[in-house]
Parts: C-alpha cells; sequence; structure tokens
C-alpha cells in the first residue's frame, strides 16, 4: 500500500472514529513511514529481491 | 541520603557487621517518603508496613549470620509497572484499576531472595509510552531539585525516589531510554543491560522486543550490586577497577552529537577532554545509518505496544490519559510491512553499533541532549530547532532499545543553573554488562561527581 493511499485511509478512519487528534499524529507516522521505506536497505530489498544484508548474527 | 552511608555499598557493609540495622534505615526512608512524597509524588503506593516487615526478617537472618548477600536488608524502591506480589501494579493508569499481582516478578523474585526491603512502587509515565511522567494517572513525578522540573522517564518517580533519599536504588524499565533517561536527568547512574540479561516476565509490555529492566542507582558500584542481585548473583566480586588509562572509548559525532543544548555539548567536551588527559584513547566513529533510527523505533514500538493495548483502547477508552491513548492509537495505523521493514532496519542498525565498538571498550556520548525540562514543556529549542520534548529526550537512547546493546548513564556534569547532565557508555552486545561497567567505574572515577 502507498504511503499516500494509506494516510488517505487512517485520516478517514480515525474522523469515523471521532478522534480528530490522531490527524497530526498520523501524518507524522507518514512521514516517517516515508522515510523508513526509502532507507538504502529498504530500496535495496524492494527492488532487487536480493537478500540484502545477512542477519544478525545470534552468538 | 542518611549521614552515615552515602552509598549503597557502604549500606550493604554496615548492614552486614551491624553498624546499623535494616529497620533503621528503612523507617528513614519511610521518613523521608512521608515527607516529601506529597511534594514530589515519587511513589504511586507506599508499603510501610510490609517493608518494615521485611526489614525486621532481614535484621534477623543478619543478626544470625545468615547473610544473603549485598542487597539484604537495603531498602529499594520498584517502578509500577513490575509485579509485586499481593500489591497492585497500576503501571500509572487507571485502565489497571482493581489489579493486584498474584506474583512476583522474575526480578522482583531474585531481589527478594537477595534480602531487599520493598518500600513501595514508583510513579511512572503512564504504560511506560513517554519521557516526562506527565501522562500518569496519580499525576507528575517532579524533580527533587525543583518540582517545576520533569525527573524525567517513564521511570522519573524511580528516579526522584533514589535522588531525594526515600529508597537507595530503584527498578526501573527502559524501552527507549526510560532508564536512562530519568537517571541522567537526576545526576544517577542508570543501566540498561542488554536485551535479555534480565527477564521482562512479571513487567506490564510496552514494546516486547525491546523492553528492558534496569537499575537506578548512585553510584557504579551500586549498580553493579543491584545488577548481580537481579542475576542471582547476591554476592558479587567488587567490581574490577582498571582505571582509564588505555581505554578505547568511540564517540560517535554525526547525528548524536549534532543538535545539543550548548551547556551539555560544552560539559561532553570537557568530560571527553578529562577522560582523554587520564589516559583514555578517544577516536570519533559514526553509524551511517543512523538518520533511520527514529522511524525504525517509532514502528517497531507503535506496533508492540499497540497489540497489547487493542482490547482495552476499544473497551475502556477513556482511563488512559489522552496523550497516551492516541499515541497508543496512532500503532494502530502501523503496516504489517512496515513494521517488518524496521525489523530490518533493527538488524542493519545492530551491525552497524557492533562494528563502531569492535576494538574499541565502550561509545561514549551524551546520554540526553538537553538538561531536565520543565513540566508542561511542549518543545525544546536547540540551535535554530523547536524540537517536541519526547523526540529530543528519546534521541540519543532509543538506538541501544532497538539494537539491545548494554547501556549507562554516568553524571559529567551540571548545567549553571545546577541540573545534572549525563555521559552515555554503551558496551558489546555479548559481553553483558559486567564489562560495561568496569568501563563506567573507571570513567566515573575521572569524572568524579556521583560518589
Amino acid at each position: 500500500m502507498q504511503v499516500d493511499s494509506w494516510l488517505e485511509a487512517a485520516l478517514r478512519d480515525a474522523d469515523r472514529r471521532g478522534l480528530p487528534g490522531l490527524r497530526p499524529l498520523l501524518e507524522a507516522l507518514a512521514r516517517a513511514t516515508t522515510a523508513l521505506r526509502a532507507a538504502d536497505w529498504n530500496v535495496a530489498l524492494d527492488a532487487t529481491g536480493d537478500t540484502g544484508a545477512p542477519a544478525v548474527d545470534a552468538r | 541520603m542518611p549521614a552515615e552511608a552515602r552509598t549503597l555499598v557502604e549500606l550493604s557493609g554496615r548492614l552486614r557487621d551491624g553498624r546499623t540495622t535494616s529497620a533503621e534505615v528503612t523507617e528513614r526512608c519511610l521518613a523521608r517518603i512521608a515527607d516529601r512524597n506529597a511534594s514530589l509524588n515519587a511513589y504511586i503506593t507506599v508499603l510501610a508496613d510490609t517493608a518494615r516487615a521485611e526489614a525486621q526478617v532481614a535484621d534477623r537472618e543478619l543478626a544470625a549470620g545468615r547473610y544473603r548477600g549485598a542487597l539484604h536488608g537495603v531498602p529499594l524502591s520498584l517502578k509500577d509497572l513490575i509485579d509485586q506480589r499481593a500489591v497492585p501494579t497500576t503501571a500509572a493508569s487507571r485502565v489497571r484499576a482493581g489489579h493486584v499481582a498474584q506474583d512476583d516478578a522474575p526480578v522482583v523474585a531474585r531481589l527478594r531472595a537477595a534480602g531487599a526491603v520493598f518500600l513501595g512502587k514508583t510513579n511512572l509515565h503512564e504504560f511506560a509510552f513517554g519521557t516526562t511522567n506527565e501522562d500518569s494517572a496519580y499525576g507528575p513525578a517532579r524533580h527533587p531539585f525543583d518540582p517545576d522540573y520533569s525527573p524525567g522517564g517513564s521511570s522519573g518517580g524511580s528516579a526522584a525516589s533514589v535522588l531525594d533519599g526515600m529508597a537507595w536504588a530503584s527498578i526501573g524499565t527502559d524501552t527507549g531510554g526510560s532508564v536512562r533517561i530519568p537517571a541522567s536527568a537526576c545526576g544517577l547512574v542508570g543501566l540498561k543491560p542488554a536485551l535479555g540479561e534480565i527477564p521482562t516476565a512479571g513487567v506490564v509490555p510496552l514494546s516486547a522486543t525491546m523492553d528492558h529492566v534496569g537499575p537506578l542507582c548512585l553510584c557504579v558500584e551500586d549498580a553493579w550490586l543491584v545488577y548481580n542481585a537481579m542475576r542471582c548473583e547476591f554476592e558479587p566480586a567488587p567490581l574490577a577497577s582498571r582505571g582509564v588509562k588505555g581505554l578505547r572509548l568511540a564517540v560517535p559525532r554525526p547525528y548524536f552529537l549534532d543538535r545539543l543544548d550548548t551547556e551539555v555539548a560544552t560539559q561532553f567536551e570537557d568530560a571527553c577532554a578529562q577522560l582523554a588527559q587520564a589516559g583514555a584513547i578517544l577516536e570519533d566513529t559514526a553509524i551511517p545509518h543512523a538518520g533511520d533510527i527514529a522511524p525504525v523505533y517509532l514502528h517497531i514500538v507503535l506496533a508492540e505496544a499497540a497489540a497489547c493495548h487493542a482490547a482495552t483502547l476499544e473497551s475502556r477508552p477513556d482511563d488512559y490519559t489522552p496523550n497516551v491513548r492516541i499515541r497508543l492509537e496512532m500503532g494502530r495505523y502501523v503496516l504489517a510491512e512496515d513494521y517488518l521493514r524496521a525489523m530490518r532496519g533493527r538488524e542493519v542498525l545492530t551491525r552497524e553499533v557492533d562494528a563502531a565498538l569492535a576494538g574499541r571498550d565502550a561509545l561514549l556520548l551524551p546520554t540526553l541532549p538537553v538538561a531536565a525540562t520543565r513540566i508542561g514543556e511542549a518543545t525544546v529549542r536547540l540551535g535554530e530547532v523547536d524540537e517536541p520534548v519526547r523526540n529530543a529526550t528519546l534521541r540519543l537512547t532509543q538506538l541501544f532499545d532497538i539494537t539491545g546493546h548494554p547501556a549507562v548513564t554516568i553524571p559529567c556534569g551540571r548545567t549553571q543553573a545546577g541540573l545534572p547532565i549525563g555521559a552515555q557508555l554503551v558496551g558489546a552486545r555479548y559481553a553483558g554488562s559486567a564489562h560495561l561497567l568496569q568501563v563506567a567505574r573507571a570513567a566515573e572515577q575521572v569524572l568524579a561527581t556521583a560518589c
């Protein structure tokens, strides 16, 4: 789901539930989600299907 | 604290050799609570009668030579997020009204086996979901230096209780910095052990994969004793004093030192200079993806907290404080795909902290970008930026809850107004907290502000 679509749906749902105070928080979360998805490890994973970096060594 | 002992270590020795009794020191703490708790609001529940009974048992055992260890007869406080048998665990929320814990949390059972005396349950930011202690069903805990200031949070009542002589140490929890933030704001030592070192069962969860339990104490040696008792080591060897000379400390400057209050920046650089002058080897380092810390943290903590609270957000929404309720509600909108992206970022950040620590004893950075903030303050001005207090106070601590590295704050100076400033040391994941506390003890001796 694209962030814009997600935010639109989330805001609509928050309004429906009578939680207008959520609006600025959801907008902030949308910005954080955009940043998260733009992180280079996610870009590599999403675009190439490469396994990316190895998992944390579980010693 | 009482005049005859300045630290828990000293008190422990006096209890063992009979120069004082647990009943005496427990009464002093209870008297201090009676005198000060109305203004500081550090305790939600005071357990005077059971504390007196526990102290009497400890004194009888000590007199009979049945010594349990370094915490035998020592009065402690517990953050009211941790179960103590037959006592409510309120989590500072009306949502928990009527709850009484059936059993001790494992960490409490260990401290009980060590002979500790439990004075009561301390105030916190509701469900540990905040850094100022302002959103509590019981009202805010207040800073002992000035009640207009927050003692930090979420373990704010714990910090206030130790700083003000209402307990000799306290047990807090840390999911984004909730031990280290109030410890730093109150000029105490606060340890977040490595992830998994101390059991979190019996602790009301905030973020199941990032929750930690740790002590707030007057000095590093005190933290060593409490940390060991929490691991069932009731009579640990004295904390090895290796000195600062030759310690390899790495300062992660980009991101972590980019936006600090000027007094914090000055005091931190002074601390670095003092450590270098004493023979520590300081090098700069970097966490390449530090800019992604906040989004990674946010998506993990929000999703995990929402999972814990979804049912009561539906059934009892008005029993939450408004700010905590609305932040928990935000978590219900995090998508599974983004939670998993954040968990992948967690792996990346963990490897990067491991790499920064390779060949080094610890990372060294400020604990907070600002000293204690005023109650009611929504933002702090750092350089040209007004930053929400919550974001600012989490910024330097949350990485190590994400990665699970052990981290400890020690005092490193004060502002001109006298408010404490803390320095944070971070150790290797696989070494546990023991080596980190040795490093912290050495640094503390140079910075010489706590004990």
